[in-house]
């Protein structure tokens, strides 16, 4: 049995509850190295996310990936917005119509989500950005998928992605505002690769 | 028709300040504001900046060229330009916002094209090349010499006249040696009022970039 819509909306309803949990903790890790607002931002775009699908609820999870995409690029703000929005358009365009989603589709759509943040960022592997957590969740995806079993995948992806975000800590930043502190960003981990984290721990739970 | 220009930026203020700025420069230019969130915070939205692409795509069809601040206001502005009816009708300069914006709008005034636009603006980027034109030794084809007639001499808005006509022109030019498709060189000349300004030209419009440039400096750029 593989994802559908319902696993969709679930995972974006618990990915904003995660973002309102975790509204403080983003804020407090974006102050030192950023300008303090990844909290709040995140926060706002997933409740507008919340809004738009109460709205017209979506019927695949594509259309709902979709929906999320334009609504964080426009109502985020800060570099989160385009980043996190072409994400969730690269995997919307990767999952297509498709209404059940077993675990190859679900390994290739984490895969373009990721270059999608790639794309749009320009941030590669070792910059302390969330590049840093998508890209060890994408290789272990792929690595997972090949049991066929989808949770397994979303299980490998979230962990990697997690300790992912911890690699982080030592980074010298060189994308993003952080980059522009240079030596002084090092010790500190990065704001974008713990939502990240906490986005893909959230696919988790909806599967569950 | 001319091409249009959308600034898109973190503040609203520093987009609507921008364009303010720069339509002084250029009245018959459409230059359109995306600045700030939908909510009036720090911050880009791709919503604000679909608006000003679409209304300026409405408008014309000579093209629109985006200028940009920070970082994710780029990431913004390529995203809504994968949305656009007509991608190839929108051109993104790599150029500092202000002295970019005012360089655009002065080509585009003087009828640039969206190339040349965008050309106008990024070449007040680059440092200085005059290491390159030194071992070229070909001598000019068209010449000048003319006086600096007006009160300010060569300050901002005569160098970006320079530049930004220039740059519809297809020729390679200098003014005492500064390159005149760049802003920032020409106001590096420090040329008060008196100075006199000597012309080379070369390329197929060469005469008619040293014209062009007779008919700016000896009016005094239109101004006092």
């Amino acid at each position: 049995m593989g994802l559908d819509v319902n696993w969709a909306l679930r995972w974006l309803a618990l990915s904003a509850d995660a973002m309102a949990e975790h509204r403080e903790e983003l804020i407090e890790l974006d102050r030192p190295i950023g300008d303090s607002d990844h909290g709040e931002n995140m926060d706002r775009g997933f409740k507008a996310v919340m809004v738009k699908i109460a709205e017209a609820p979506p019927e695949t999870a594509g259309a709902a990936l979709k929906l999320t995409a334009m609504t964080l690029m426009s109502k985020v703000g800060g570099a989160a917005g385009p980043l996190y929005g072409t994400a969730f358009l690269r995997a919307a365009t990767a999952l297509g119509e498709t209404a059940d989603i077993d675990a190859g589709t679900l390994a290739t759509a984490f895969q373009a989500a990721r270059d999608g943040i790639v794309a749009r960022g320009k941030a590669e592997s070792g910059d302390k950005t969330m590049v840093d957590a998508w890209t060890p969740a994408v290789d272990a995806a792929a690595a997972a998928a090949g049991d066929g079993d989808v949770r397994k995948v979303l299980l490998a992806a979230a962990e990697a992605a997690e300790a992912g975000a911890v690699s982080t800590d030592p980074m010298l930043a060189r994308k993003g505002r952080a980059s522009y502190l240079g030596e002084r960003s090092i010790g500190h981990r990065d704001p974008g690769a713990v939502s990240s984290a906490l986005i893909l721990r959230a696919a988790v739970g909806a599967a569950e | 028709m001319t091409v249009k220009l959308v600034v898109v930026s973190h503040s609203e203020k520093i987009a609507d300040g921008a364009v303010e700025l720069a339509a002084q420069m250029a009245p018959d230019v459409l230059i359109l504001a995306a600045g700030g969130t939908d909510d009036g915070r720090i911050g880009t939205s791709l919503e604000r900046v679909m608006a000003a692409l679409e209304q300026a795509a409405d408008a014309n069809s000579d093209g629109t060229v985006v200028l940009t601040d920070l970082g994710s206001a780029v990431m913004t502005a390529e995203s809504a330009m994968e949305f656009v009816a007509d991608p190839s009708a929108v051109l993104l300069a790599d150029a500092p916002l202000v002295e970019g914006l005012v360089a655009a709008a002065v080509a585009a005034q003087a009828g640039a094209d969206a190339a040349g636009v965008k050309e106008a603006a990024e070449a007040v980027y680059r440092p200085p090349a005059a290491p390159q034109h030194a071992h070229e030794h070909r001598p000019p084809e068209a010449t000048g010499d003319f006086e600096l007639v007006n009160q300010a001499g060569m300050h901002a808005r005569p160098a970006a006249k320079i530049s930004g006509g220039l740059s519809g022109l297809d020729a390679e030019v200098t003014i005492n040696g500064a390159d005149g498709a760049s802003m920032t060189e020409l106001m590096m000349l420090g040329a008060a009022k008196g100075t006199v300004l000597h012309v080379e030209a070369s390329g197929p419009d060469a005469a008619r970039a040293v014209d062009y440039l007779r008919g700016l400096i000896t009016a005094g750029f239109g101004e006092p």
